[in-house]
């Protein structure tokens, strides 16, 4: 009997009795549903259920990737500290029941028992149809989806009813990884439809507000901006039942009141604090802290290298010697990142990537390096950071510009609202910036195609070009493709150095992604996404 | 009096257009691409250009305006681009949780500051008048946030009494089926004491930090107003007809104080039900304040547009509230246009 229910039938007999004693009567029943329920706190909350929406956030993918299920997904292995991290290169089905990997093309059995929220079962068509949508509706999920080079409907082909292939446009190390991403979720065709209209023919008015797939868990409740409550699933087949039966996730924006209420036991799990705080709930140890390294991210100082001074690579590697950076891993993160600096000098580069580089702060190199490129008594330029990370970025920004005046470089620190940082990176006019970049799929190449490849992507905010660094990346993303080991090796160890020599931006460290939970919340899982994934976690 | 009040409503209207179009061309002055900000992270220029057509900013202002205006008249206030939801039902849920704070708090400084006031204007130079001048300025000069993070700090963090700053309700309870939008009467209607409870201890805090802020003015315009009252003739003529003081003080001056107290409470009301953004914040309050202020970041522009209309429409009706009630406490005041 739910307690409201019963409080109703009760009050009418004694409302005025009952009142002041209900706490009483009610602790044994909170307390019930307060051991299966998962409370998140964060400061924001999804704009958009669907990730196939118009502009769903960040937040929003967190709901799809619990309620909803993909075809495959990746493995578990052990990450660093001993938590759970996603296994790149190893895949488990997840609405498949078994995956064939062919030459030219993939084949997929579906779970035959597997079943819609609405109790439909899932079938081959509703797998065509979800794929289809997310390659047509424009926007990220249909780029996210090129990334792996999955772009037409004619690729996902209906075998038979509980059977699917999906052809390769071309040869793509990425297609497979790229299918287990958060975006070719299975979305409940039969439902979507009805909702659908013409001027939305793939229903994204519907599923914006409500989940409509076969995951682990549904959203009964969500208040924009304030709560978003979702209900296990208990007919889920794809994987082992979750042990949280209910998740409460609330919107607190009060950084100090989200660590307060964790720091009370009231709030299970929270992340997005300020690095100061998780370096001190680290260190008093009443709560579990855990700090992973964003997996193919980074955060760097990026240079315009088409306009002076910048264009000139002595400049940018000066500018490279004067970076404070063990003050900004102090001061600014409180030790909650990996250098992405000061490689010894003999150690040879890996094919991996992040990895340091081998700059460090040497003012009188830098010093010397600016004179040999005409500008002994420095210049004026401008960095510009994004304040939606101020807590990050404007300190960094500050210590920068601090250390830059010790060589006469006169630095303006311009602060961009949220809003208008998409539009001053298109643009491609900010002389000095400091931004992050981290990629889903975690290869070197997929990250030098966006930052450093000279068809001058979002991401190539240093609109840097180089025709060798452009036959080294496409090269590197022949070899993969063909599993050519040596070629691949040779061209991700020459990009590499060829970024670091030219250095058209200057890595600075690889961020963390910061949860703090209760010591009774276990089975925190990293993904590529850095989100929750609440169907592994358990509490008591 | 309902000709006057129709007459008002209708000079209200030239002021209403006038506000319709300017936040509308100031929402399009605001630095910021919505388009880009909404592709999302990994957007190419192909995906931004698509999301503007879809939200319709590729056409040229006026076009836009037509549009804008054209939904208005149907009631329409667009969607929010931030939260997924149409604007006019955000603030119909919204708003309710804002009023039912901000009237609490005011309830609360009224409370305290009236007969503070009256006090102090009554016993000049005393210690309550010392206790009057200290708690206004302490209240004015601490800003919300602060008192705000204070309050939490000590009466949730180092006490406990209070409970979780998270909004309107505990967690496990439910919120009432809505007739108001007001979750105390609501709750009372529903006869959910529990959720009445909860209700009452999540508004406790905010009620005292918005009560603190808004102390000073109606304390300080109430004692300086019975002062001025106090010193006037007829009450003079009452004392030395022999009347109580108790009845000089409450029958006569006190009701004829009331008009600039009346005026600054309509002042505070609308000032706090916009302003109260930092104690929205810091109570993870879903009222209108912080939804606003989320929006303007997001240079989103239908809710900042459905805000700042509704915040019109507030502001004509409260004054039309107040001058009728000008014209019930003190009948020498004429409604007129």
């Amino acid at each position: 009997m739910k307690r409201r229910d019963f409080l109703k039938s009760v009050s009418g007999l004694a409302a005025g009795a009952l009142a002041p004693t209900a706490p009483a009567i009610w602790s044994p029943a909170k307390a019930d549903a307060r051991s299966e329920t998962l409370l998140i706190v964060s400061e924001g909350g999804p704009n958009n259920l669907d990730i196939h929406g118009v502009g769903t956030n960040v937040p929003g993918y967190e709901v799809s990737w619990n309620c909803y299920d993909r075809l495959i997904s990746h493995e578990m292995k052990s990450g660093p500290g001993g938590v759970p991290y996603y296994d790149r290169d190893k895949f488990k089905p997840e609405l498949a029941e078994d995956f064939n990997i062919g030459d030219m093309s993939v084949t997929f059995k579906l779970r035959k028992n597997a079943k819609f929220h609405d109790g439909t079962p899932v079938t081959a068509k509703d797998v065509k149809w979800s794929l289809d949508r997310a390659v047509s509706v424009g926007g990220f999920p249909t780029f996210q989806m090129s990334a792996g080079s999955l772009t037409k409907p004619e690729q996902f082909v209906i075998v038979d009813d509980y059977t699917v292939r999906v052809d390769f446009l071309k040869k793509d190390k990425l297609t497979i990884p790229d299918l287990a991403v958060i975006v070719p979720c299975v979305v409940n065709s039969e439902l979507v439809k009805k909702n659908a209209s013409e001027k939305d023919p793939w229903g994204l008015e519907f599923t914006k507000q409500q989940t409509a797939g076969s995951g682990a868990y549904k959203v009964t409740k969500w208040t924009a901006g304030t709560e978003v409550v979702m209900e296990r699933n208990d007919e889920w087949v794809s994987g082992p039942l979750p042990k949280i039966k209910r998740v409460i996730w609330r919107m607190v924006p009060q950084a100090g009141n989200r660590r307060a209420l964790l720091e009370r036991g009231d709030a299970d799990i929270s992340y997005e604090l300020p690095f100061k705080d998780f370096q001190e709930m680290k260190a008093n140890g009443k709560l579990n802290v855990v700090s992973l390294p964003f997996s193919n991210g980074i955060q760097y100082i990026g240079m315009n290298v088409t306009k002076p001074p910048f264009d000139n690579p002595k400049v940018r590697q000066a500018m490279a010697y004067a970076m404070p950076y063990q003050k900004i891993m102090d001061a600014v993160l409180f030790g909650l990142a990996n250098p992405m600096f000061g490689a010894a000098k003999d150690k040879p580069t890996e094919v991996a990537w992040p990895q340091p580089t081998k700059y460090y702060t040497d003012m009188e190199k830098a010093k010397a390096l600016l004179a040999e490129a005409g500008y002994a008594n420095g210049f004026e330029t401008t960095i510009s950071f994004d304040l939606n990370f101020a807590g990050v970025n404007e300190p960094l920004c500050v210590l920068v510009q601090e250390s830059l005046a010790q060589l006469g470089i006169k630095t303006t620190i311009n602060k961009v609202p949220g809003a208008n940082w998409r539009t001053e990176l298109t643009k491609k006019e900010m002389p000095l910036f400091t931004n992050v970049f981290s990629g889903w799929l975690d290869y070197p190449e997929y990250f030098f195609y966006w930052c450093y490849h000279g068809n001058n992507s979002i991401f190539n905010t240093m609109s840097y070009k180089s025709p060798e660094m452009d036959k080294l990346i496409d090269g590197a993303r022949i070899a993969a493709a063909n599993g050519d080991t040596a070629a691949y090796d040779a061209d991700v160890t020459g990009f590499v150095d060829l970024a670091f020599a030219d250095i058209p931006r200057i890595p600075l460290y690889q961020p963390f992604v910061n949860v703090a939970m209760q010591k009774n919340v276990t089975g925190y899982e990293y993904w590529f996404h850095r989100r929750l994934d609440y169907r592994a976690m358990a509490k008591g | 009096m309902l000709a006057m009040i129709g007459k008002r409503l209708l000079f209200a209207i030239p002021s209403l257009i006038g506000v319709v179009i300017v936040t509308f061309l100031l929402t399009r002055a605001l630095p910021g691409d919505p388009a880009a900000y909404f592709a999302g992270p990994a957007a190419t220029k192909e995906a931004v250009d698509q999301i503007r057509k879809k939200l319709g900013f590729d056409k040229p202002l006026i076009e836009q305006f037509v549009r804008y205006s054209t939904d208005l008249a149907h009631g329409d206030l667009g969607s929010s681009l931030t939260t997924g939801q149409p604007v006019a039902a955000e603030l119909r849920s919204r708003l309710p949780a804002s009023a039912e704070l901000t009237l609490l708090g005011l309830v609360v400084s009224i409370v305290i500051a009236i007969p503070l006031g009256v006090l102090a204007a009554t016993r000049p130079g005393s210690w309550i008048d010392h206790l009057c001048r200290v708690t206004t300025t302490a209240g004015v000069s601490l800003p919300v946030f602060f008192t705000g993070l204070v309050l939490v700090y000590v009466f949730y963090f180092r006490l406990g009494w209070s409970p979780a700053p998270l909004g309107r309700l505990d967690v496990f309870t439910s919120a009432p089926p809505t007739v108001t939008g007001f979750y105390l009467v609501d709750a009372l209607i529903a006869r959910d004491f529990e959720a009445f409870r909860s209700a009452l201890s999540q508004l406790i805090l905010p009620a005292v930090t918005l009560a603190i802020f808004s102390l000073a003015p109606i304390a300080r315009m109430t004692r300086a107003s019975m002062l001025a009252v106090l010193a006037s003739d007829f009450v003079r003529t009452a004392r030395a007809s022999g009347l109580s003081p108790d009845k000089v003080i409450v029958t006569y001056a006190f009701r004829n104080a009331m008009l600039p107290v009346i005026t600054t409470l309509s002042m505070v009301f609308s000032f706090l039900l916009g302003a109260n953004v930092l104690v929205e914040k810091v109570f993870a309050w879903p009222g209108i304040g912080s939804y606003a202020v989320e929006a303007l970041i997001a240079s989103d522009f239908a809710p900042v547009q459905g805000f700042v209309l509704t915040m019109a429409v507030m502001y004509v009706l409260l004054n039309l509230m107040i001058d009728i009630l000008y014209g019930v406490i003190d009948p020498r005041v004429r409604l007129e246009g």
